[in-house]
């Protein structure tokens, strides 16, 4: 039961984290560990800025509705 | 055993769902408690997911839980990233809910609160959640292309780039029509204008703190901006009865149409971290927490809808808008219903972090459902208002007078109870000094808010609280999307007129972005201006082009679906998305049509336009014009929305013949013609998750 409230805890977070376009950090980090091993991976804040420009910056991706 | 308590089960639902629908039809002419649409809301669209959504996913589309998804495919950890589906659902239904569907309900309600709702369930069941479920599986298999690639590649390169051209002009006319909202509500109103005003100093102080105090925390930093924002409301009160603080916030219609333009075009070309990015959090997290807000007052409170289930205005005599039921309350609801733009949210971020291809019916079909309940919430806002108050708040100054006892005159004749204090109560109980024409929809929904909310928390002295804070809330997303929309369009105009200017495409030369902004800009504001001085509301003209461009897209989407289909060859479903493809094309073509060349000025914009013409013959000046140069404005501008119009039309016929040309060939052919990516196995430990 306790673990099932910390799942969804956890699965709340990163659906708002990604409502505002950010993914799952650690995700990004095992996917880099995993598939490209010896890559430089970028820190939480370059991971962040990176994940606001791709939401915002980009190129004329609609990113929200009407 | 089990398929006879699940079979008991669905018997039970239907069941209640029928009982809710008979008390809501059986109650005419007696307020009903809004927990009954609530209820067969809530049951339709149960059934319609369990089996309706079923049957296009196993039957119709015959989703592939072994087929390798773009987010396994492209693996990179930052956009394509396979993600758990519950996590998928919040990011894509918070991606489609906007201000449309909170809107067009309001809207519609003047011809009662039955039609509206009847459409926003059958429209979503059998029209939008099948095209976001269906787009959103076509981008899936197609490496999670966009809508323009999507069409280019089935139907051919020429439909594809009328469709982006097209989706040029929904940006314009959707940004027009929501800067619109925003000025109508916070006009002559000085708490609301500090508030949303205070909004963008917050705004920046939470984006120099999430990029350099404590980078990337965005809870906390939303937190704080949330916190800033309590206090912004609550200060808004005190500006006001400041006399030089609420003369400095008071502002015209006009004066805040520059404005917006101005902020319009510093916004977008300000770095996204500054003001955008902040501004996203607070306005998506708030757009979340007030939408679950609503849902629970109404629920709990379960307010009376006073509005009847049918007004005389069903005829198309409405004072809010003007046309008959057919097409127009199809194109006034849009987004609740059906709305096109989600298909290009269908296939944007999402398809590239599906997991597994059977997500899509919860994601696609599953958040759509969810966005016409909030549109069901919208309606039921607006219908538990007395309705003469609703008039009131809805109608243009143009017909009701500006004053409570003008009103009152004009609302009694159309039969709605009324008085002046009613209307001047409601006002102080919101902590205006007048809610009369306030236009657009949001303050009709704040008020209906307020009164919702102030019954869960803090009572009739917390009603003005709510009222701005509703106001607010709309503000907020909408602010979001002007900035972030002119951005999109930006991009999109500079991508188009680099092929006949090579230098505009280069989107990192500041010359082409200034240029390509300005024109943005000067686009949505000149319709923006021509809605704020017209003196039937704006909204009269705006929302039903609005909605004629949103329900376009759409019906290029379903056409979209419909050759994607029979180009699998699996033409006997096909009728999934034709009959709503023909609903939505009749809809909009009739809307379009009537728009240009009907007979009545209040719908017809040549009617309008030589209106004005023999006014000017005979050396006359009518309202809004005060002289004869702006007589020739009024003229320019029907022709402008008459073209307009007749544009929209030709995308979308364009769009069919090329469309049924490729249905056609698809027929012909004795084997699949279906440009899916190549068929890979998903990866074994992906495939067998459920969650």
């Amino acid at each position: 039961m306790l673990t099932k409230i910390a799942r969804m805890r956890r699965y709340l977070g990163q659906s708002m984290r990604l409502m505002v376009g950010v993914p799952e950090y650690s995700t990004y980090v095992d996917h880099m560990r995993r598939t490209h091993p010896g890559q430089p991976v970028m820190s939480y804040e370059e991971f962040f800025r990176e994940r606001q420009e791709a939401r915002y910056g980009g190129k004329g991706k609609i990113t929200r509705c009407c | 055993m089990s398929s006879l308590t699940s079979k008991l089960g669905w018997t039970v639902f239907a069941t209640v769902g029928a009982v809710a629908f008979a008390v809501i039809a059986l109650q005419r002419g007696e307020p009903i408690g809004a927990i009954w649409i609530v209820i067969a809301t809530v049951c339709v669209y149960t059934i319609a997911y369990r089996f309706y959504s079923q049957f296009i996913a196993s039957r119709v589309l015959r989703l592939d839980p072994t087929r390798m998804t773009p987010a396994y495919k492209f693996n990179d950890g930052l956009d394509y990233v396979p993600t758990n589906k519950y996590v998928l659902f919040g990011h894509h239904f918070a991606a489609i809910a906007g201000a449309g569907p909170l809107v067009g309900p309001i809207l519609a309600a003047q011809m009662g609160y039955m039609p509206g709702m009847l459409w926003l369930l059958a429209g979503v069941v059998f029209a939008g959640a099948v095209q976001d479920f269906i787009v959103l599986f076509i981008s899936t298999r197609r490496d999670g292309r966009s809508l323009g690639d999507l069409i280019k590649s089935e139907l051919g390169q020429i439909p594809g780039m009328i469709a982006l051209f097209g989706t040029f002009f929904i940006m314009l006319i959707l940004l027009a029509v929501l800067a619109l909202i925003v000025v109508k509500a916070l006009a002559e109103s000085p708490w609301g204008t500090f508030t949303v005003a205070a909004t963008i100093p917050i705004a920046l102080f939470m984006g120099v703190y999430a990029r350099y105090l404590r980078p990337g925390s965005i809870g906390e930093v939303s937190l704080i901006g949330f916190v800033l924002l309590m206090l912004a409301i609550v200060g808004g009160q005190y500006v006001q009865e400041i006399p030089a603080l609420a003369a400095l916030f008071t502002l015209t219609g006009e004066q805040l149409t520059w404005l917006l333009v101005g902020y319009g075009f510093i916004a977008s070309v300000l770095p996204v971290w500054l003001l955008l990015a902040p501004r996203d959090y607070l306005s998506t997290f708030l757009k979340i927490g007030t939408i679950v807000g609503l849902a629970v007052g109404v629920i709990f409170v379960s307010p009376e809808l006073k509005m009847p289930a049918f007004t005389q205005f069903v005829d198309g005599s409405g004072p809010v808008w003007s046309g008959s039921l057919f097409p127009f309350l199809f194109i006034t609801i849009a987004c609740g219903a059906v709305s096109g733009f989600h298909s290009l949210i269908s296939s944007g971020t999402t398809p590239k972090m599906i997991r597994n291809e059977r997500d899509a019916r919860f994601i696609g079909y599953g958040a759509m459902l969810m966005e016409s309940f909030v549109a069901v919430m919208a309606l039921v806002a607006a219908s538990i208002i007395e309705p003469g108050v609703y008039f009131a708040m809805n109608s243009p100054a143009a017909i009701i007078g500006s004053t409570a006892e003008s009103a009152t005159q004009a609302i009694s004749q159309w039969g709605f109870y009324v008085t002046p204090e009613m209307i001047t109560q409601t006002a102080s109980d919101v902590g205006e000094h007048t809610i009369i024409s306030r236009t657009g929809g949001a303050p009709t929904l704040a008020v209906g808010m307020a009164q919702i909310l102030s019954n869960v928390v803090g009572g009739r002295s917390m009603m003005a609280f709510w009222y701005h804070f509703a106001i607010l809330f709309e503000a907020l997303f909408i602010l979001t999307a002007v900035d972030a929309g002119t951005r999109a369009g930006r991009f999109m105009l500079q991508d188009l007129l680099g092929t006949f200017i090579p230098s505009m495409k280069r989107t990192d030369s500041l010359v082409a972005s200034l240029i390509a902004t300005a024109i943005c800009v000067a686009g949505w504001g000149y319709f923006l201006y021509q809605g704020v001085v017209d003196p039937l509301g704006g909204i009269n003209t705006l929302w039903p082009l609005f909605g004629i461009s949103n329900q376009m897209l759409a019906g290029i989407a379903l056409i979209l679906c419909t050759g994607v289909l029979f180009k699998m060859k699996h033409d006997r479903f096909a009728w999934v998305t034709i009959m709503p493809a023909i609903w939505v094309l009749v809809c909009t073509l009739t809307a379009a049509w009537q728009k240009i060349f009907d007979a009545n000025p209040r719908i017809g914009f040549l009617t309008h336009a030589n209106k004005y013409k023999e006014a000017v013959a005979d050396g006359m000046v009518l309202a809004p014009a005060k002289s004869l140069g702006q007589m020739q404005q009024v003229i320019l501008n029907d022709y402008v929305n008459a073209s307009l119009s007749a544009l929209f039309m030709l995308v979308l016929i364009s769009v069919l013949v090329f469309g049924v040309r490729a249905v056609l060939r698809a027929r012909a052919l004795g084997a699949p013609s279906a440009k899916e990516a190549p068929f890979e196995l998903l990866p074994v430990e992906a495939a067998s998750r459920t969650g």
